[in-house]
């Protein structure tokens, strides 16, 4: 029940409401517990929630980490 | 797809394989536990155990709601959806689950109960607003992740002064149950499982952050490592979990760093706080009553308590006595313990908890790893 996926935010709507894409379909989702979200930040959805915004620059360093404890 | 096929990627995952292997000290066990059922889902998806040593073990827990939920609830939900002036609200996982004597609320629909499968908190307040004239219940489960949207929906009907709308409240807390199974008493019943480690939850600790676990690791000595859903994450984790036990730490640490921050979502936990309470005590299928183990709503949100509205009876129904949900949840079984495992008991006719969801142990070892067990069956 906790698995949720990322995706892209295509447009804000009215009443804390936006559109997102997640590999190229779209959806419908609530935005009412995230602050200061714009068009092309990527979200984490469960039950047509955005739980949190995805920190694209902890992402780059989780995978520079990745590469490099996989190549010790 | 972004942020998710760079965490499958197979090299990087062979070469932190291989980092694993060069750390494990092979003269003692690695026993980790991982909390959630996503990370069981992704251990056997991914067969994540054959990439690691013999010595480090993965113990499936609790972490899947659909599975902690005991029968008792969900015949409570069948009670309340037979009531013909009731449409009952569910995600989709909740429909199969049995109840007591083989039902379920999708046998309940068949029968004709109003039940109706929703995505979203979103769907059962517009089902409120399209039927003003029937008793609309939103059969609410979860953890810590699903709670949010609840607490919004019951405020959004306040706001429109919804009257015919209600929650059956089930939602339940992590870091009280990782508690549980560290001390309960029950232990000597059913015996316990050494756990070198905890795997913590991901899209939990995304609304609660870590400090809710500090105490786990602090008291009881145990690391934790926060992890994405992904392999390459839960590789990660293994690997950084090994170097806690081998450097004797028991620290709180995230690897989750794109999707958590330590005090979590503040706006998330500020709506739960406003519109739910902790009850004393809640029952878990397979944990027993665990304290202060699952939520309620506060005085001033009741009229929205379907136990209350409804006057619901409080049920208890003990599991089905050849069914080992319960030692399994626990992680002192795994799936193939169970002699209903893959013959009366199956994903498509599921006599415990676990087969149902497809987060639950043994539902996922249905479906990725019974190939592996006749693989490893020996030859006579």
């Amino acid at each position: 029940m906790c698995l949720a996926i990322p995706a892209a935010v295509t447009k804000i709507l009215p009443d804390e409401m936006a559109v997102v894409s997640i590999d190229g379909v779209s959806k419908e989702i609530s935005i009412a517990l995230i602050e200061d979200l714009a068009v092309g930040d990527y979200v984490i959805i469960h039950v047509g929630y955005a739980l949190t915004k995805i920190d694209p620059e902890e992402a780059r360093r989780t995978l520079d980490l990745l590469r490099e404890l996989s190549a010790e | 797809m972004k942020y998710v096929d760079e965490f499958r990627d197979k090299e990087i995952a062979l070469g932190l394989a291989k980092a694993i292997r060069a750390e494990v000290d092979l003269a003692r066990p690695y026993r980790f536990m991982e909390f959630c059922g996503g990370h069981t889902h992704t251990v056997s998806r991914y067969g994540l155990e054959d990439m690691l040593p013999n010595n480090v073990r993965m113990i499936h827990g609790p972490g899947c709601p659909v599975c902690v939920l005991p029968a008792g609830r969900i015949d409570m939900a069948i009670h309340l959806a037979m009531r013909p002036e009731v449409i009952l609200c569910v995600y989709g996982d909740l429909m199969r689950v049995p109840g007591s004597q083989g039902a379920s609320l999708l046998k309940a629909k068949a029968r004709g109960a109003d039940v109706r499968m929703v995505y979203s908190t979103i769907d059962a307040i517009r089902i409120a607003e399209e039927n003003p004239a029937r008793e609309v219940v939103f059969f609410a489960i979860g953890f810590e992740t699903t709670t949010p949207p609840t607490a919004i929906m019951i405020r959004l009907a306040e706001k429109k002064h919804l009257s015919n709308f209600s929650v059956f409240c089930n939602h339940v807390l992590t870091p009280p149950a990782m508690q549980n199974i560290l001390e309960s008493s029950d232990i000597r019943n059913i015996g316990g499982v050494e756990i070198d480690g905890f795997i913590g939850p991901a899209h939990v600790s995304v609304i609660i952050g870590t400090t809710p676990y500090e105490f786990i690791a602090e008291e009881f000595g145990k690391p934790i490592v926060i992890t994405g859903f992904e392999p390459l994450d839960m590789m990660q984790a293994i690997l950084m979990l090994v170097r806690q036990v081998n450097e004797h730490r028991h620290e709180v640490e995230n690897q989750y760093r794109r999707a958590v921050i330590r005090d979590g979502n503040l706006r998330a936990k500020e709506e739960v706080s406003t519109v739910f309470e902790l009850r004393d005590r809640f029952e878990w299928r397979g944990l027993g009553r665990v304290p202060y183990g699952g939520l309620r709503l506060k005085p001033a949100y009741t009229k929205y308590d379907a136990e209350l509205r409804f006057g619901m009876r409080e049920l208890c129904v003990a599991d089905d006595p050849a069914c080992e949900c319960g030692a399994i949840l626990r992680g002192i079984k795994k799936p193939v313990d169970c002699k209903l495992f893959g013959t009366v008991c199956t994903p498509v006719t599921p006599m415990g908890s676990c087969m149902v969801s497809s987060e639950g142990a043994c539902a996922a070892h249905w479906t990725y790893g019974r190939f592996r067990d006749h693989q490893q069956r020996p030859v006579s």
